[in-house]
């Protein structure tokens, strides 16, 4: 009971903030907007029972991915609002009604497709030699998964030096 | 019923008053301290001794009058002082004051709770707390202000990452995040953690100092240099909710400092027998006294250091500190390793 | 009323099509870029509920994964912005039409 309030109160929220996300005119209000959304997920995941997680996407995703949209806003100042005028190549409501209609498809096979039976070919995971939400997730990252997490790290430092070479005046 | 609901609202009350009371009172410690650093008395008219300076300081930012620039943002120029507040406080929600106790019948934690996730916790709440800083900036629409907290932000993400790291090495000593477990780890090893990992807390200590824009790293909010930073157009209770933050941040610095370096709530020397007569003063006195010298030496620096100019600042949390974190954090585990 | 990951999969494709609305109907490229974020958290949303419902981590370990990417992605495209407006002073998607100018 106490969950289905919490989930439908996050869920309400969450969307909420989304749609004022997409629809402000004002970027530092819709930077804001993304960042209580970025906190509610994290909820989400706390009442998912994922701990780990959601101090990870507090900490990375709102705390560092959306400083760094903050301060682009702020160096990008501009004057002149970018949707000042109406762009008539532009199909608005098109893209709005084709938008819908995706979402109502993905709905019914979210509630209809639930009647098809699991494939057998699912086995339960193997139990994990530790104990606690953090230490599987890290058992996983370091055992299992161990080349991805390499690349990952890789990604992250060509990423950083892309971002310092563009970001530079002078190459 | 009551274990789930009454105590931890009781406990969050004690918690909270004391925090805010112990924060206005901190402007009256540092008052008198850098008095006594340049041989003076500091405020001694109001009260005995001046113990009622910081209730005339609060009456009077409350009765201010309460500007708002013109064009400025208004619910963005409200909110970043709360959201500097804010996560100063939701903080002490896993500190640990002490271990259980016997009160009134009951088993009591001296916690207000223990997630095993608890020093994460910790660090992702900080970072919200530059919002504060840049929102501030930004809202009130003039120019001094929005520098200084374009500067004052990249201090402190900058610093974040040093102190990060040196957390991580803690967390590899003791072998768990929850705050708990950690002084539990110092307790079972007989050793302060400060004393297995000096490296990490001398970098815990300026990245501290930084990241609460403290002296020598006060550059953003300096009033010789920035015509006040980006707390400039802020006044009455407004600017007093910036500075309660930014002594809130240092009562936090000094208690995680505490508790993952100096034993918590652990007396000195915890398993020699011959000391248990220091076991008079309880467990969360031994928590208060530690913090209190860590505030005392946070003082002592801003009264003794001049100021960092802001390439230097940058120059040594990028260059300095966070190869030296890093190195520490291989060393450890290296250490870790062979040990085992 | 039991909350099952079906719920969880409505939230997150409600989620990702205001993330994708977002990406086709805006002009300003921050809000683009901030729309994709949208996007990868409703990815993430459906895998970490079907993480909790199926009992394994696994869901979690990807969903890290998905945040280091957009952290990357963030990083670079903001860099990407800022060339651009260091050169062409605008962040309309419309006026970025050209590949020299």
């Amino acid at each position: 009971m106490g969950y289905a309030i919490t989930f439908y109160t996050l869920a309400a929220l969450i969307l909420g903030f989304a749609i004022l996300v997409v629809t402000t005119k004002d970027t530092v209000h819709s930077v804001l907007y993304l960042v209580l959304d970025f906190l509610f997920v994290a909820a989400l995941y706390a009442l998912l029972s994922a701990p780990f997680l959601a101090v990870i996407q507090i900490l990375v995703y709102a705390g560092g991915i959306v400083v760094l949209y903050l301060f682009v806003v702020m160096l990008v100042n501009l004057k002149r609002p970018p949707e000042a005028h109406r762009d008539p190549a532009r199909r608005t409501k098109l893209g709005f009604g084709l938008a819908v209609a995706v979402l109502a498809e993905l709905g019914a096979i979210a509630l209809f497709g639930s009647n098809i039976p699991a494939p057998a070919g699912i086995v339960p995971a193997a139990p994990l030699p530790v104990s606690g939400n953090t230490e599987e997730v890290g058992w996983l990252l370091y055992t299992s998964y161990l080349i991805p997490f390499e690349i990952a790290s890789m990604l992250l430092l060509v990423a950083m030096i892309g971002a310092i070479l563009l970001a530079k005046r002078d190459l | 019923m009551v274990d789930t609901f009454v105590i931890p609202l009781v406990k969050i009350i004690i918690v909270l008053n004391a925090t805010l009371v112990g924060v206005t009172y901190m402007v009256l410690l540092e008052r008198k301290v850098i008095a006594w650093a340049q041989s003076r008395l500091g405020p001694m008219r109001v009260g005995p001794y001046g113990i009622l300076q910081p209730v005339a300081d609060a009456v009077k930012l409350m009765i201010k009058e309460d500007i708002t620039p013109v064009r400025a943002d208004r619910w963005v120029f409200t909110a970043a002082p709360i959201i500097a507040m804010v996560p100063a406080l939701i903080v002490y929600a896993v500190i640990p004051f002490g271990p259980e106790v016997n009160l009134f019948g009951r088993q009591v934690t001296l916690y207000i709770t223990d997630i095993n996730v608890g020093l994460l916790y910790i660090v992702s709440v900080a970072s919200i707390g530059v919002y504060g800083l840049i929102l501030a900036g930004y809202a009130s629409n003039s120019k001094y202000p929005l520098l200084a907290s374009l500067r004052a932000s990249a201090q402190l993400i900058s610093y974040e990452v040093a102190v990060t790291l040196t957390l991580v090495s803690v967390i590899l000593v003791a072998g768990s995040l929850s705050m708990v477990s950690i002084v539990r780890a110092q307790e079972s090893a007989g050793v302060w953690f400060a004393f297995v990992q000096p490296v990490a807390f001398v970098i815990f200590f300026i990245g501290g100092l930084a990241e609460t824009n403290r002296a020598p790293f006060d550059l953003p909010e300096a009033e010789q240099e920035l015509t006040g930073g980006f707390h400039t157009e802020y006044s009455g209770m407004r600017f007093a909710l910036f500075f309660l933050a930014e002594y809130a941040n240092m009562i936090v610095v000094s208690s995680v400092a505490t508790t993952l370096f100096l034993g918590g709530w652990l007396r000195p020397f915890p398993n020699v027998a011959a000391l248990s007569f220091l076991g008079i003063i309880p467990s969360w006195g031994w928590f208060l006294i530690k913090s209190f010298v860590f505030l005392y030496v946070f003082i002592w620096v801003r009264a003794t250091l001049p100021r960092y100019r802001y390439d230097q600042l940058m120059r040594l949390g990028w260059k300095v500190l966070i190869p030296l974190a890093i190195l520490n954090l291989l060393v450890t585990g290296l250490v870790k390793v062979l040990m085992a | 009323m039991i909350i099952t990951p079906t719920h969880y999969m409505l939230l997150s494709a409600a989620l990702f099509i205001i993330g994708v609305i977002g990406v086709l109907v805006r002009r300003n490229i921050i809000i683009i870029f901030m729309s994709i974020e949208l996007i990868l958290n409703a990815v993430n949303i459906n895998l970490v509920a079907y993480s909790n419902q199926l009992q394994n981590a696994i869901g979690q370990v990807f969903a890290v994964f998905v945040i280091a990417v957009a952290a990357a992605e963030a990083a670079v495209g903001l860099g990407i912005i800022l060339a651009f407006y260091r050169n062409k002073e605008t962040i309309n998607i419309d006026e970025m039409n050209v590949m020299r100018w």
